[in-house]
């Protein structure tokens, strides 16, 4: 226990940043697991360059870390960091205008030199400025690493590794944060000299917090009200991994997962392949086409079968999602989109593969469309993903996007024996099997799977005929069989639960979002009604079908105003379908909406209203 | 339950009509598997027949067992999903020397990388026949269509170097018209574990009448083509006439036999089709008209373990291994952390 007094704080914003090779995704990750297990709510954003090792010391290769956590509901990873620790000059010049004026400043003073600043693009020294704005506090990060561990024997290059971890011990000991899980998942990755070197820096630096001066007080941040149970932390790729294990699980059928690598979605396939035990299949293809279609190749065998992707291999696989429509083959596509257009910013977060998704196929071509809302929450959607899509037999879409897929909160772990069970069947009974005969109620046509006697039949992507299947160039057929798949997949919103709107179900303005947006979206809306302003919220799951009261919803509004992290698809989309007014209020900078930002964007048409 | 009457040919012909032009090689190749399958020992609802797009993959659908008409190119990547799913099934994959190996060259050659346990069928007729007589990439350099009025100058790729490049397990080549060494070829292929790829010489009367015809006259060929048989000299030519190959730093060149001349000891070579390494089937393949003979029959057939028995053996594995996947134990793994009232 510490010596020093500590101070009672409702919640932080701590931002880790330094060169791409300096470990601050590790660093994050690692204060993220204590956070948890010390039972505050958090929500966690990593932003770091798409390569991989940038030339040390300049502002491209800068790797950020930021994590909000508090003892109350915490919905974003914030807008402004109260304290940002940085490793050197480049990762203070790219992130200290984002640091809430007056907050604390932590910087390795080692890594300030002459050649450093300059290599960072600073002409003279920044440190007198940013003490006259911020709280700054220098510590000699790299020597005091070095100290702690120069009789290993490790040479200078080694030794600096292990600086990431001096720095979180120093966080953990003035956040109170425990040290125990860090400790035993060193000790269970590293061996010998280097375990030693980073048990004792991780100790340095947590004992270094309790005897400097710099820092007079240390920060009790109390476990939060939430829902009791049992938690973990989960990201939005490992969510949807486990989502994909759990579907097989839950249906009582094999998983085959076609993917090819990409970012942010490869991850997924990486964790889906660990779990070969469940009967999961795993194939990396040669491409995103061939990635696509083994799996379709897999369904039409009777494999609960999924591809994960992003934008640019979302739009590789549009011909032969084409051909799962027309075959009307179950099938899940997750597109985890990042900032475009073309190859864009691949690490970073954009929504705007959402008309891709609906529409980015030759012809009349609907599938149904699900977004997930929360890290946690990509785990459910998939779960729903695969129920249409075998209930209906169709492919069906799920949109994610960089935030989700890696940002981070605590998980409340759902109990399997009170997950929806949902056995699948396939069709058995030769007697009066036809391939597109149709279930009257959902329109789904039997999954009549190879190996089974008497239901031999041939599908493929030529225009058939009604009920046999049978290639057929019949004009009036062929707009029969457009509008039968259309129906069935308008029918999807029988079975959806009518939006939930988040304050009053009429005012003067409603905020419409979707996506990995929602926290933002939230706590923008929640601080607007707390100033007494008619706003209120929903939130999409269903872009296709709609829920079945969201016209409903929308007209009980003045105004609509649509945020996304696109260019206002979702807005068109609302336009075109429903007639509505709706605004759009996009943002495409490869960075999630701040909740101010929103908030602003209502007061100025809550101003407008008044006028 | 009684023993299921043997299958015959008509089992395996679906009740559409076949559509190909009067005189199309694919009829024959039609009738020749379906009469092929009925022997092979699996049962007709573990038959699949996958293709792309083209003439050739109009197929599926004139066969009465499951099947798959896809999209262009991509009829190999949908049979490695089928097959690495469902090893039990005998998954065949029909395709054209456009669709396999313009647009579909990418799956084509990983799926022949991989080695999953598929029968592949290309047809070859050296033109696009669905899209109306252009030059395709086994067209011969120079050959004047539509969309090459001054003549294609692209040099054309022999489909049994392309699989021989990509590590093919098993490789033959024969002809729509020759029904005994067709189904032969079809028997051989099914037996191998693992892709057996068969470029299938086949003619296109509209567009491009008699491109094998040496190779499918019965007088003509006994100039024109080379019989591949395994053990045998590499031997053609009529009884006077008979000349050999003799590869040497595996480049081929033509050994001219007196009568009753023995063919090895002018050091003609011996047909091998099991040589680890691909350096003589190469050799072959490199055998084209009017220099030499085309070489007809099985080019190689090695054992390497399929891409799906592997796959299926990692699942057991992990499953004896660490027991079957139990869900609440994964979502309960690592760092948890209870909250209580």
């Amino acid at each position: 226990m510490t010596g020093k007094p500590t101070e009672q704080i409702e919640g932080v914003a701590i931002r880790f940043c330094g060169d791409s090779g300096d470990g601050m995704q590790l660093t994050g990750t690692k204060f993220t697991e204590s956070t948890a297990l010390a039972g505050n709510d958090l929500s966690t954003l990593p932003d770091f360059p798409a390569e991989i090792r940038a030339p040390a010391g300049t502002l491209a290769g800068v790797s950020g870390f930021q994590i909000h956590f508090a003892s109350t509901d915490v919905r974003t990873p914030a807008d402004q960091p109260d304290v940002l620790v940085a490793f050197n000059p480049a990762a203070l010049r790219a992130n200290i205008e984002d640091v809430r004026p007056g907050g604390t400043v932590i910087i390795n003073s080692d890594a300030f030199n002459k050649k450093s600043l300059q290599r960072a693009g600073y002409e003279d020294d920044p440190l007198p400025a940013i003490r006259e704005r911020f709280h700054l506090v220098e510590i000699p990060i790299t020597n005091l690493n070095r100290e702690a561990i120069k009789d290993l024997g490790l040479g200078s290059r080694d030794s600096d590794r292990s600086k990431n971890f001096f720095a979180l011990g120093l966080m953990y000991w003035l956040y109170n944060r425990p040290v125990e899980s860090t400790l035993r998942w060193l000790k269970a990755r590293f061996r010998d000299q280097v375990l030693e070197a980073n048990v004792r820096v991780l100790k340095a630096g947590y004992a270094f917090g309790e005897t400097t001066e710099l820092f007079p007080r240390s920060f009790i941040v109390p476990r939060a009200k939430i829902q009791p149970g049992t938690y973990r932390n989960i990201t939005g790729n490992t969510a949807l991994a486990w989502g994909i294990v759990a579907a097989g699980v839950q249906m009582e059928r094999p998983i085959f997962l076609g993917a090819y690598p990409i970012t942010p979605a490869s991850d997924v396939l990486h964790e889906v392949a660990r779990f070969r035990n469940f009967g999961v299949k795993t194939f990396q293809a040669e491409d995103e086409i061939a990635a696509i279609s083994a799996s379709i190749g897999a369904s039409f065998a009777g494999h609960l079968a999924v591809t994960t992707t992003s934008g640019p291999g979302m739009v590789l696989k549009q011909e032969a999602l084409g051909l799962a429509v027309m075959t009307e083959l179950p099938l899940v596509v997750v597109d985890i989109q990042r900032s475009g257009p073309s190859t864009g910013m691949p690490t970073k977060i954009e929504q705007g593969d959402l008309l891709l998704a609906l529409y980015g196929r030759n012809s009349e071509s609907p599938l149904p469309v699900l977004a997930a809302s929360s890290p946690g929450d990509c785990f459910y959607t998939m779960l729903e993903a695969f129920r249409i899509a075998v209930t209906y037999m169709t492919p069906v879409v799920v949109l994610s996007d960089s935030y989700l897929a890696n940002s981070a909160e605590p998980w409340l772990i759902p109990d399997p024996a009170e997950l929806p069970r949902h056995p699948v069947g396939y069709r058995r009974d030769p007697k009066g099997f036809q391939p597109y005969l149709r279930d009257p109620e959902t329109l789904a046509r039997p999954w009549a799977i190879p190996g089974t006697p008497g239901l031999e039949h041939r599908i493929g992507g030529l225009s058939k005929q009604d009920v046999t299947g049978n290639v057929s160039y019949d004009p009036v057929n062929n707009a029969r069989m457009i509008e039968l798949r259309a129906e069935k997949v308008a029918r999807i919103a029988q079975e959806l639960p009518p939006v939930e709107v988040v304050g009053d179900d009429h005012g003067d303005l409603l905020v419409v979002g979707w996506g990995g947006t929602q926290g933002a979206i939230a706590s923008a809306v929640e601080s607007a009604r707390a100033d007494g302003l008619a706003v209120s919220a929903i939130h999409l799951r269903h872009l296709n079908p709609f829920p079945p009261n969201l016209e409903e919803v929308l007209r009980g509004f003045e105004q609509v105003l649509v945020p996304e992290l696109n260019g206002g698809q979702l807005a068109m989309l609302l336009r075109a379908r429903f007639l509505v007014p709706a605004q759009s209020f996009p943002k495409v900078q490869g960075q999630p909406f701040k909740v101010a930002e929103i908030r602003t964007r209502i007061d100025q048409l809550m101003k407008r209203n008044e006028d | 339950m009684a023993e299921a009457t043997p299958l015959s040919s008509k089992d395996f012909q679906s009740n559409q009509d076949v559509r190909w032009c009067p005189g199309c090689g694919d009829y024959s190749i039609l009738a020749n598997v379906q009469r092929v399958m009925p022997d092979l020992g699996v049962p007709r609802e573990n038959f699949v027949f996958v293709s792309g797009i083209g003439c050739s993959s109009r197929f599926p659908y004139y066969m009465n067992t499951y099947g798959m008409h896809t999209i262009h190119g991509r009829a190999p990547a949908f049979a490695t999903g089928i097959k690495a799913s469902r090893p039990e099934l005998s998954v065949w994959v029909v395709t054209g020397d456009g669709d396999g190996l313009s647009i579909g060259g990418n799956h084509l050659l990983h799926t022949i990388r991989r080695n999953v346990d598929l029968q592949i069928l290309l047809f070859n007729n050296r033109v696009y026949g669905l899209t109306k007589g252009q030059y395709s990439p086994t067209s011969r350099l120079g050959m004047k269509t539509k969309s090459t009025p001054d003549g294609a100058i692209d040099h054309p790729i022999d489909p049994i170097a392309f699989a021989l490049g990509a590590g093919a397990t098993f490789v033959a080549r024969t002809i729509d018209v020759h029904a005994s060494h067709l189904q032969m070829v079809l028997r051989r292929a099914h037996e191998h574990r693992g892709t057996a790829f068969i470029e299938i010489l086949q003619n296109c009367p509209v567009y491009n009448d008699d491109e094998w015809i040496e190779v499918e006259d019965r007088k003509q060929r006994i100039e024109a083509a080379l019989d591949l048989e395994d053990g045998h000299p590499l031997v053609w030519g009529a009884d006077d006439q008979r000349r050999g190959i003799r590869i040497e730093n595996g480049i081929p060149s033509i050994v001219h036999l007196g009568a009753g001349e023995d063919p090895v000891a002018k050091g003609v070579a011996i047909h091998h089709e099991r040589h680890e390494s691909p350096a003589y089937a190469f050799a072959l393949a490199s055998l084209q008209r009017p220099s030499f003979p085309l070489p007809i029959g099985v080019f190689r057939a090695v054992e390497k373990p399929s891409y799906d028995a592997l796959l299926e053996a990692q699942v057991e594995t992990a499953i004896a291994k660490r027991g079957r996947g139990d869900l609440a134990a994964l979502l309960n793994s690592g760092d948890t952390w209870s909250v209580s009232d």
